[in-house]
């Protein structure tokens, strides 16, 4: 019984743990989106940016794969 | 031949990462199997190796399609470290040339059906990862002393706010090695779980039997292959970011004080 409440929470937890995906979506539409904006209003110097926007994108993304990494943790290791 | 290759016939998610030994290798109750991951490094490096040679074999004036392609991934690597760290830190280029196409040419392979990707565990990033690290931790105190140690001071920052500061950048650089190899795991394994996801899922609803289902299967059918593409993506900028930042990285050995 106990055993079965602790497995529940634990999917319950995993489930949440998705949640940080939304803040890892903000994080990367607001990268392109600003970028798009920038770059449309100056178009010449948008080719030198987008390493910048790629580095931007995977800092932005990678919090979100962390939260992915919970949610991995919590339904194989816990 | 599933033995030899993949997890494909595999049900699950997750099997599809498995490692298989091939060959057992014990030296003095040291386990260093011959697995199925080393295997597709093998063939990574094999692959990366034969294009270069192939690439810079006729060594034309006027290049042909090959030489054409390798002159450009060498001008791509070297632009991108001329733009962070200008013409000094063109002496890191092997280092980074070799990290971009061992992880490009690793998840590029991952996306064949039945191979193995290599960069899904954690052990080979970290392993990159900590290779970069102590590469910068080495080169920055041999270039600049205990100069290095100005990294972790910014210029201008009061007196007072010294000792807080510091604390935050070291623990910001210490997180650098641990972010680097999870980023491109958590990549390589989250979009191969979804890959196989949507694929075991059509092929779970048509085994199921119902006539109804057919319309969603060939919905998760069709999403899948759209995924494939995305992974395509996704694998050449996870290599691109993470030669990209061993750059950032590098740079920092070099010019310390910022």
């Amino acid at each position: 019984m106990e055993g079965d409440i602790a497995l529940g929470m634990k999917y319950i937890g995993a489930g949440l743990a998705c949640f940080g995906m939304i803040g890892a979506a903000i994080g990367v539409g607001n990268i392109f989106g600003n970028f798009l904006d920038g770059a449309l209003r100056n178009p010449s110097a948008a080719p030198q940016q987008t390493g910048n926007l790629f580095v931007g994108a995977a800092f932005a993304e990678a919090l979100g794969l962390f939260a992915f990494l919970v949610a991995l943790l919590l339904l194989f290791a816990v | 031949m599933n033995y030899f290759f993949g997890g494909a016939a595999a049900d699950d998610p997750i099997s599809q990462f498995k490692i298989k030994s091939l060959l057992d290798i014990d030296i003095g109750g040291l386990q260093l199997d011959f697995t199925n991951s080393t295997f597709w490094m093998i063939v990574g490096v094999l692959l990366i190796i034969t294009f270069f040679t192939m690439a810079a074999n006729r060594k034309a004036l006027v290049p042909g399609r090959l030489q054409s392609l390798g002159e450009l991934s060498y001008t791509f690597i070297a632009d991108m470290i001329r733009g962070i760290s200008g013409e000094e830190g063109l002496k890191f280029f092997p280092l980074v040339f070799t990290l971009f196409f061992f992880v490009l040419f690793a998840n590029m392979i991952g996306m064949l059906p039945f191979a193995f990707t290599t960069t899904s565990h954690i052990a080979v990033t970290a392993t990159l990862a900590l290779m970069v690290i102590f590469i910068v931790i080495g080169y920055g105190f041999y270039k600049n002393g205990f100069g290095f140690l100005k990294l972790f001071v910014p210029s201008g920052v009061p007196l007072a706010l010294i000792p807080a500061i510091f604390l935050i950048e070291v623990i910001s650089f210490l997180a650098r090695p641990l972010t680097l190899s999870l980023r491109l795991f958590a990549n390589m394994l989250a979009g191969h779980i979804a890959l196989k996801l949507f694929a075991g899922f059509a092929v779970m609803l048509i085994g199921s039997g119902g006539v109804v289902f057919i319309p969603v299967a060939a919905l998760s059918f069709l999403t899948g292959t759209a995924l494939n593409g995305l992974e395509f993506l996704v694998s050449a900028v996870q290599a691109f970011v993470f030669a990209i930042l061993t750059v950032i990285y590098l740079n920092d050995a070099l010019h310390p004080s910022h």
